[in-house]
């Protein structure tokens, strides 16, 4: 039985698919106010294990019917655990619209890509994601060999600089899947930080690939027309998601079986690999981004391209750099989800959009707020399953609406397109 | 001081003056090949009403049609939202959603009437729209697409959570619609509701996009400061608009729900919002039948894709978006204007309206020459510690034109944006005949007979010079949305063309009333800016910078017109960089520096002024000659 957990993609059926654990519930006569309640907790504490997990919630705490302290706990780490994900989304938004303006709505793709990929290799399978990446790379070669060889300059030059790039978007992407499809060949089961360096392997290096088809063309672009294309490639990406790897579902196993134990509450180590994680990216990009040159000269072609170009920053290497980086997090994120949560081919696309909700609140510039921002969505969300849990959608999505005024009430842009 | 030749003459001459044959024997080619496209026109128009019943097309065919009529009233509530008003909405999927719920809900609950849920549903929608119209279309740049996506997500999880909705499986049993006995019960009954709805929309949006407050929306994407220059409310223009689109989405949820008699969430989701979005990029984004197109080629293809893709993956699924998305990408990287474009080509362009005689416009009274029609008292401007503006005054007299130069960051631009109102004053007072106006905004002080031309032109390029000019009269008229959908604003409309034709022939533009605006010359778009300011009536010309880049005749030109002007009785305040352009041309000279006011009065005392030869030639002892005209 697939049980969703708090960050759940509900189609009508996949609702039904939800409901159905319900019935367990009836055995226990209960009210069903109780029986609500007891399931937003379910969802929200459900790891490794729903059936043991919500049968030992059921026990313990159904004969409370309001909030008490410990369901307060409960709720506030939960909410910290995905607010640290939701950060760590946000960061990437952030960072990737600095350099390059384009609001990276697929995102949420890499979050499943990443997880979906761990997963497939959790059970041996070859994932769907080492082929998609070697199509990539071929469109890629293609697109690059179409612009050397159409000015005369770049065309006495194609028999040095093709090989070079046939290496990087050919070779490399065929490289990865001949290396996985040895592992998994193999026999044994993969170390799990063989399958999680693995899989960011291949994920990771769609980024720079998804940028060099979609948006390198468009880089002059309005943030406007960017925006569209960005959820143009979001829909091709969660449709290639399908196609690779159906519409199941996947959980794969924690990086950790530890659980830290404080007075009542106990902490299972995924949700610390998530904390820590999360506020060394988040430490760490800051310094690169606030106290380093090349991290100041990524940010410099965000705000003028053409005047980045001039003092000698590669403009459309920063762009890549930068979806090199947000795909990395990207499935980085999905790998910590996926052993707290069941993940579905589409799962990302919401999970990417409460970065979003978060990213929006720090006015898509500074890393520090937009992690506070996402926190807060965590929290808003945990504590919103609890009370409402049908509702928490609309609670954490009508909240952005205040919160896009706010923002472009502080610091209103010009019309686009306005000299 | 020798006028020395521009550096960027070459790049921005006027176009040479043999082309117009050019065009006259262009559109020439155009009719020959437009002969195929009004065949097709007449051909398709004639087909509809008769494909469903004499001629009895397949049951499949029909429905396909009857998709594409819904999806197209949506698609164009996008066009005129997205590809004209400039504003993208991921979230039209959610108001088709409410106009079917409320038809679904009302029908099904309470037995009334369908027509009534009609009623319900769009106003329910025109007044959630109205609500998030005035929050979101406030949004500026890439906010208001994000905050569509977050409204969309919203809507579509409370149809699936609400009880009394039905939650996820909705709503069934939907009663038939019947109009005037007529039971609308198959695919094929319905066909003529829809398209009529259809055609009556896409005409509907034309008249708006061809009346007064239609070249006010088309001023929105990229003219905004412009239009609230003229006196246009373009923030509550954009959340009419909003209002219309999401209007013409209920429309197609109503129909929707009657022709499908069930309802539930998915297809309100986002993903059908983006899809919408997607049609009427395909078709064209900024063309009224681009949505039409779009809305049938996606759909023929969407039918197309869900055939063939399950065959070739082996398994079901919604695999049709891949496409789409690739299209979508595609076509942003190489056809931006959508399909519809190259159709275009081949169909009958529109014949400019003949323009009607009609009675003159009412005009101000103007003050008589000698009264002072602007006053600028003391103002002030500071940006936190800068003083941009330090207490400067000056006055212009009826039938005066007052040059107000300086060197560069003098401070001229920042006064001019404090008389007109796009900036606010941090202190001191301006009047305009009288009347204080430092604490009104550039749309009031249109309204009070101030009219202003740009720095840098602002024109809308793709409108013929006519409208372009007969949007500086917005304020002289008084048709709204409704009268012009409905066209009954027609005498009006040939009143504001007969005053746009009017000034064009006074500035001497006569002979270019239906060019496309963005074709003129430089020299000429300024001249054009200067007849769409005097068709507002104003009392006082404010020219930024009329001479900026133009070609010495050009501005020799330029200079005969505001003589010519003056001559009529207009008062003209303009600031200008360049000291051989004001020097015959002003009565009074007003010379800033550094924000202050270091001279005034006539331009051959203030050209001797030791002040200003300080401030313009580093000082008097200095031999060298600067030439301080050319650095616009």
């Amino acid at each position: 039985m697939p049980l969703k957990g708090a960050w759940s993609v509900c189609s009508s059926e996949q609702h039904a698919r939800l409901y159905a654990p319900l019935s367990l519930y009836a055995h226990w006569s209960l009210t069903a106010a109780q029986v609500r309640r007891a399931y937003a907790v379910d969802l929200l504490v459900a790891g490794g294990k729903p059936a043991q997990r919500s049968r030992f919630i059921c026990e313990q705490r159904l004969g409370l019917s309001t909030m008490d302290l410990s369901i307060a706990a409960i709720l506030l780490q939960d909410g910290i655990t995905s607010g640290a994900i939701y950060a760590l989304l946000a960061l990437a938004l952030v960072l990737v619209f600095s350099v390059t303006r384009v609001i990276l709505i697929p995102q949420g793709e890499f979050v499943s890509y990443g997880a979906l990929t761990l997963a497939a290799l959790q059970t041996q399978k070859l994932p769907g994601t080492c082929w998609l990446l070697v199509v990539l790379g071929v469109a890629c070669l293609v697109a690059e060999s179409a612009r050397t060889l159409r000015h005369a300059s770049s065309r006495r030059r194609a028999w040095r600089t093709l090989p070079v790039l046939a290496g990087r978007f050919v070779l490399l992407p065929v490289a990865i899947l001949g290396v996985t499809q040895a592992l998994l060949q193999h026999g044994a089961a993969l170390p799990l930080a063989v399958q999680v360096a693995l899989a960011l392997l291949i994920v990771a290096p769609m980024g720079p690939m998804v940028y060099r088809l979609a948006f390198e063309p468009l880089a002059e672009a309005s943030t406007l027309l960017l925006l569209i294309v960005s959820v143009g490639v979001h829909f091709a990406l969660v449709g290639l998601g399908l196609v690779m790897f159906g519409a199941e579902g996947s959980r794969t196993t924690a990086f950790s079986d530890a659980t830290l134990t404080l007075g009542s509450i106990s902490i299972s180590g995924q949700s610390l690999w998530v904390l820590a994680s999360s506020v060394i990216l988040i430490a760490a990009l800051y310094v690169y981004f606030d106290r380093s040159l090349s991290g100041k000269a990524l940010r410099a072609t965000a705000v003028n391209r053409l005047g980045a170009r001039l003092v000698g920053i590669g403009t459309a290497q920063a762009g890549r750099l930068a979806f090199l980086l947000a795909a990395a997090l990207g499935a980085w994120c999905g790998m910590l989800v996926a052993p707290l949560t069941t993940i579905y081919y589409d799962s990302g696309f919401l999970m990417g959009l409460k970065g979003f909700v978060g990213a929006i609140i720090g006015g898509l510039g500074s890393y520090p707020i937009a992690a506070a921002g996402a926190l807060l969505v965590g929290l808003l969300e945990s504590y919103a399953s609890f009370w409402a849990s049908a509702y928490k959608e609309v609670i954490v999505f009508t909240l952005i609406i205040p919160v896009l005024l706010w923002r472009s009430l502080a610091n209103p842009a010009l019309d686009e397109g306005e000299a | 001081m020798a006028h020395l030749p521009d550096p960027q003459e070459p790049a921005q001459g006027p176009k040479p003056a043999s082309r117009l044959p050019n065009t006259l024997s262009h559109r020439n080619t155009l009719m020959k090949r437009q002969v195929p496209g009004i065949v097709l026109l007449a051909v398709i128009l004639a087909l509809l009403p008769i494909l469903p019943h004499p001629l009895h097309i397949p049951e499949y065919w029909v429905t396909l049609l009857n998709y594409i009529g819904l999806y197209a009233l949506v698609a164009l509530g996008l066009v005129l939202l997205t590809g004209i008003g400039g504003m993208t909405s991921f979230g039209q999927a959610a108001f088709v959603g409410i106009g079917a719920y409320a038809t679904a809900y009302l029908s099904t609950q309470y037995g009334v009437s369908p027509w009534l849920g009609l009623v319900a549903g769009v106003l329910l929608t025109a007044l959630l729209a109205l609500c998030l119209g005035a929050v979101t279309m406030r949004l500026s740049g890439h906010f208001l697409p994000l905050g569509t996506i977050a409204w969309g997500l919203s809507l579509y999880y409370l149809f699936g959570n609400l009880e009394w909705l039905g939650k996820y499986d909705g709503i069934n049993g939907i009663p038939v619609l019947n109009l005037l006995g007529w039971h609308l019960e198959s695919g094929r009954s319905i066909y003529y509701l829809i398209w009529t709805f259809v055609l009556l929309s896409v005409v509907s949006v034309q008249n708006l996009l061809a009346s007064r407050p239609g070249r006010a929306i088309r001023a929105l994407k990229g003219g905004g400061l412009m239009a609230e220059a003229f006196g246009v409310d373009t923030g509550w223009l954009r959340v009419v608009i909003f209002v219309y689109a999401a209007v013409l989405a209920a429309l197609s949820g109503f129909l929707y729900a009657h022709l499908q008699r069930s309802v539930n969430p998915t297809p309100f989701g986002l993903n059908h919002g983006i899809e919408y979005l997607f049609m009427a990029v395909v078709g064209g984004v900024s063309q009224v039948w681009g949505a039409v197109l779009g809305a049938a080629l996606l759909t023929v293809l969407q039918d197309w894709l869900q055939n063939l893709l399950p065959k070739l993956l082996g398994e079901t699924g919604n695999f049709e978006i891949i496409v789409y998305g690739i299209l979508l990408v595609l076509l942003l990287q190489y056809a931006r204007d959508g399909v519809w474009s190259y159709l275009a080509r081949w169909w009958p362009a529109r014949a400019p309206a003949a323009l009607i005689p009609a009675p003159a416009l009412p005009q101000r009274r103007k003050p008589q020459a000698g009264e002072t029609v602007l006053k600028v008292e003391r103002v002030r401007k500071t940006f936190g510690g800068l003083v941009a503006v330090n207490d400067v005054s000056f006055e212009v007299q009826a039938g005066e034109i007052i040059g107000l130069i300086g060197p560069n960051g003098a401070g001229k631009s920042t006064t001019f944006n404090l008389v007109s109102g796009v900036l606010k004053a941090s202190g001191g007072a301006v009047s305009l005949c009288g009347e204080r106006i430092e604490r009104l905004n550039a749309r009031a002080i249109a309204q009070r007979g101030m009219g202003r031309t740009f720095q840098h032109v602002r024109l809308l390029p793709g409108m013929s010079v006519l409208e372009n000019v007969a949007l500086g009269a917005h304020l002289r008229g008084r048709a709204g949305v409704w009268r012009s959908v409905l066209r009954l604003n027609r005498l009006e409309e040939a009143q504001l063309m007969a005053e746009a034709a009017r000034q064009l022939e006074r500035v001497g533009l006569g002979a270019y009333l239906h060019e496309e605006a963005g074709s003129l010359a430089l020299g000429q778009q300024r001249i054009l800016e200067i007849a769409r300011a005097l068709c507002s009536d104003p009392l006082l010309l404010l020219l930024d910078e009329p001479a900026a880049g133009l070609r010495y005749l050009e501005k020799q030109q330029l200079a005969g017109l505001l003589k010519q002007l003056q001559g009529e009785g207009m008062s003209v305040l303009l600031v200008e960089h360049d000291m051989d352009f004001v020097m015959n041309l002003t009565d009074r000279l007003v010379v800033m520096e550094f924000g202050t006011k270091i001279a005034e009065g006539l331009p051959e005392a203030v050209r001797q002024d030791p002040a200003v030869l300080e401030a313009y030639l580093g000082g008097v002892d200095d031999p060298v000659v600067v030439e301080v005209g050319e650095t616009a």
